[in-house]
């Protein structure tokens, strides 16, 4: 086999100003071996017995690997969307609680304020009614009311 | 009868072709392995797309018109899938999160038992090591154009219609390969 057998012929393709013949050489050698070991890392991989349950193996291991990611990435994203579903429902039950507790406690306010109100103005019903009671005279006492005016006067 | 007999042709002719493409594989399955094992230095991957590169000229044998070799043709298709498993490669990142390709230093391992000294054989394997180097820098064209030419040893012509680049493009792409390789090797000397 004639190896880097192209290489002289190449020689005006890649010849670079300056270039030595020793360089040549050592390029044109260099080259020839590079092939050399490529065709003889070819051979024995062409010739090995094949692997193919190692690779399927490896290609199941990684399907596996994928998956398993995949779902675990699916959970997560599910857990989490759950999560924040539930926190806002928790959020929300709160606020409610907190808004009715608010309204309850207005609400106790006024009617705590209108008992007091309606106290008050029955208070000053019954006064009123006591001073009216008061200053009014039954008819079975006029006479003796009117003497007493008489004797004031004298 | 005459139905029976286009039957028998028409088998006739499948298994022709057939037979055809056997001797196709069997002349040009190590070329184009070799060319793939050069090109992606990893076995398992260059086994996967010669497979593949067999498969789809399987397929599209009946429209081989011969124009090209048939070593150029199937060359053709194995340069388009090592572009396309590049490219996959590249978008789908997930899939493949290490390459199993091996380093220069193992690939510059494999040099044949000559009868040279151990000075020499040692002195080849830096060689090599230096032109692997050297190969894994090239861009994807020039690195296809330059395997083509100093692995493979085909003409210009070939490399030009395997690529399908014209020759003065395949010229300069062999040129600058070969002149980054002169520069590996001559820094590291």
């Amino acid at each position: 086999m004639n190896f880097g057998k192209n290489f002289g012929e190449d020689r005006n393709i890649q010849a670079e100003p300056g270039a030595s013949n020793t360089e040549d050489m050592a390029l044109e050698q260099a080259l020839k071996n590079f092939r050399m070991s490529v065709v003889a890392w070819s051979d024995a991989a062409y010739s090995r017995p094949r692997t193919v349950t190692q690779a399927v193996r490896r290609k199941s291991w990684r399907l596996a690997a994928g998956w398993a990611m995949g779902c675990a990435l699916a959970v997560g994203v599910v857990a989490g969307a759950g999560y924040e579903r539930h926190r806002g429902q928790e959020l929300a039950r709160f606020e409610a609680e907190r808004v009715a507790s608010q309204q309850r406690l207005a609400q106790e306010q006024q009617g705590l304020l209108r008992e007091q109100q309606a106290k008050a103005e029955e208070e000053d019903l019954l006064a009123k009614v006591d001073s009216d009671v008061s200053r009014e005279v039954p008819s079975a006492m006029e006479p003796l009311a009117q003497m007493m005016a008489e004797d004031e006067r004298q | 009868m005459t139905r029976a007999t286009a039957e028998e042709i028409a088998a006739r002719k499948l298994e022709a072709a057939t037979d055809e493409f056997s001797l196709v594989v069997e002349r040009h399955r190590p070329q184009i392995f070799r060319f793939l094992l050069a090109s992606t230095r990893d076995v398992d991957l260059a086994e996967t797309l010669t497979q593949d590169c067999f498969l789809k000229a399987h397929r599209n044998w009946g429209s081989f018109r011969g124009e090209s070799s048939a070593m150029t043709w199937l060359m053709r298709i194995a340069i388009n899938l090592q572009k396309d498993h590049w490219r996959n490669r590249r978008m789908q990142f997930w899939r493949h999160t290490q390459t199993n390709s091996v380093d220069m230093e193992d690939a510059g391992e494999w040099l044949p038992s000559g009868e040279s000294s151990a000075e020499k054989q040692l002195l080849a394997r830096e060689q090599v090591s230096h032109v692997w180097t050297a190969v894994k820098g090239l861009s994807e064209r020039q690195r296809t154009v330059f395997l083509l030419r100093y692995v493979e040893e085909q003409e210009l012509s070939e490399i030009a219609r395997a690529t399908g680049l014209s020759e003065g493009t395949v010229k300069a792409h062999l040129s600058r390969a070969v002149g980054k390789v002169r520069t590996e090797l001559g820094g590291k000397q």
